[in-house]
């Protein structure tokens, strides 16, 4: 009787493991489980069998889900156990699996696409990510992307890229004459904060959500990030 | 076959009517069959400026909904025998007629004329695809003002997206005086910004308002530097080079003007 009740626990394997490392702990929780299984095993930990390395000054925790896809419910679920103990803060929620919808989001922001052509008065050019136009952009014309937008031509219409509300994207024109500029949710037209000045390639960006304008070789100081995103 | 063209601006006021007039009445006189459609259904006038108001009979609405045959409707001029006008209803509106009914009309008058100039009510809506419906070839009109040249802008786009192809650009009443001292859009401003090729520039002429009074269109006078620019217009129609008139004696705007023909 005895012996059998040893071999039942030694087959169970753990669902929930905790590692410590230099930047706290992290929680890996096994994926071939049910998640009813895992709340169980984690609340157990957390509650009652780990109460001595669980205590103490506070720590920075990662969970690591693994191949399991939780919803931002369930996220919330695991969540909500860690953070019964007070000196627990958790940092990330990661997992190696995303949504067809998120993947197909992701892609979308990375894209690259290149138009050939001039966008006349009352035409509008709208797209998914980062924007390459050959052409002009005529005043009454607008051009608007979730990403940057790069104009190599003379833009006197209207550009709004970040239209999704991402602030790090800019606007850079090889001619840079526009009506009106917008970056994320911020509007701004010539001669308010920025003037165009050389003549030559200039880009738009926000610094403390206020519009600026500089020439083109600032770019790498303000956005070094710009050039690495993609794959 | 001939050719369907229409003339179009966006922006009224601008002499869309008057550059019809002109240009069929040039064409007519180095010798091609022309003739000239007005689709501004209520609002008509290519007939008052060209003299024929009093001929009309029957007009473009009667021939789309039936009433009578299309050599019926149209009206010869007396003074160009290859040179005729089919006019618009004065009493009903631009629904009165639809693109289909506009294509197969102008259909029909390629088979019989060399030219069929379209003249094009001001707008985007059913009045100007009624004109471009059964067009070949566009001219846009336009005048060195900021609105004018906006509007042009305009139309170009939506001239992209129908058949007819890369349009010709006119740029009627320019006042030299004006241009010079920078209160006037100068020929190369506006050539940079719509990006379409130049096919004529008319100076602005006390003569044309006096003509189109008269009935009588403008190019009939030989001494009229509009007349000159809109029977050059005509002639590079035709495939000539002729170079562009100086808007004044100065050379500095002669060669500028020359440059974007390609001559220099």
């Amino acid at each position: 009787m005895v012996s059998v009740e040893v071999k039942q626990v030694t087959t169970v394997k753990s669902k929930v493991t905790i590692k410590g490392t230099k930047e706290g702990l992290v929680f890996f929780m096994d994926d071939a489980c049910s998640f009813d299984e895992l709340l169980a095993d984690l609340r157990e930990k957390i509650e009652h069998s780990h109460q001595q390395i669980l205590s103490g000054p506070l720590i920075r925790v990662s969970i690591k889900l693994g191949k399991r896809y939780c919803t931002p419910e369930q996220q919330e679920q695991l969540t909500q156990i860690i953070r019964q103990k007070g000196n627990l803060v958790i940092h990330t929620v990661e997992a190696d699996v995303i949504t067809r919808e998120e993947a197909l989001a992701e892609r979308l922001k990375t894209q690259f696409s290149v138009k050939v052509n001039t966008v006349r008065s009352g035409q509008v050019l709208e797209y998914d990510g980062d924007l390459l136009l050959l052409g002009d952009v005529n005043p009454g014309g607008i051009v608007r992307s979730t990403g940057n937008i790069y104009v190599l031509g003379h833009l006197r219409g209207y550009a709004h890229a970040g239209i999704s509300g991402d602030s790090q994207v800019i606007i850079a024109a090889a001619v840079m004459s526009p009506t009106q500029l917008r970056i994320a949710d911020v509007i701004s037209k010539p001669g308010e904060e920025w003037t165009t000045n050389s003549g030559g390639t200039e880009f738009a960006y926000l610094e403390n959500d206020t519009m600026l304008v500089a020439k083109m070789n600032y770019l790498p100081r303000i956005r070094p990030e710009l050039g690495e995103q993609r794959l | 076959m001939g050719i369907g063209i229409v003339v179009t601006s966006g922006k009224g006021g601008v002499g869309k009517t008057t550059t019809s007039a002109n240009l069929g009445t040039a064409l007519a006189l180095l010798g091609q069959k022309v003739c000239m459609v007005d689709t501004d259904i209520g609002l008509r006038n290519l007939d008052v400026v060209m003299g024929l108001e009093n001929r009309i009979i029957y007009d473009l609405v009667d021939v789309a909904e039936g009433a009578c045959r299309l050599p019926q409707a149209l009206i010869k001029d007396k003074r160009f025998e290859n040179l005729a006008l089919l006019p618009a209803a004065q009493t009903k509106d631009k629904s009165a007629v639809s693109p289909e009914q506009m294509n197969e009309i102008v259909t029909q008058l390629k088979r019989e004329y060399d030219y069929v100039i379209i003249d094009c009510p001001a707008g985007i809506e059913q009045g100007f695809r009624n004109a471009v419906a059964g067009a070949d070839q566009a001219i846009v009109v336009t005048t060195p003002e900021k609105a004018a040249v906006r509007d042009a802008d305009r139309i170009i786009g939506l001239l992209e997206r129908e058949k007819v192809g890369m349009p010709k650009l006119v740029i009627n009443r320019v006042r030299s005086h004006m241009v010079k001292n920078g209160d006037m859009l100068d020929v190369e401003d506006i050539l940079d910004l719509l990006a379409i090729d130049l096919i004529g520039v008319v100076p602005d002429d006390d003569h044309v308002i006096k003509s189109a009074n008269q009935g009588e269109p403008a190019v009939m006078n030989h001494e009229s530097r509009a007349s000159i620019a809109y029977r050059n217009i005509a002639r590079r129609l035709l495939g000539e080079a002729v170079p562009l008139q100086p808007l004044e004696e100065k050379v500095g705007v002669f060669h500028r003007m020359r440059k974007f023909f390609g001559l220099k």
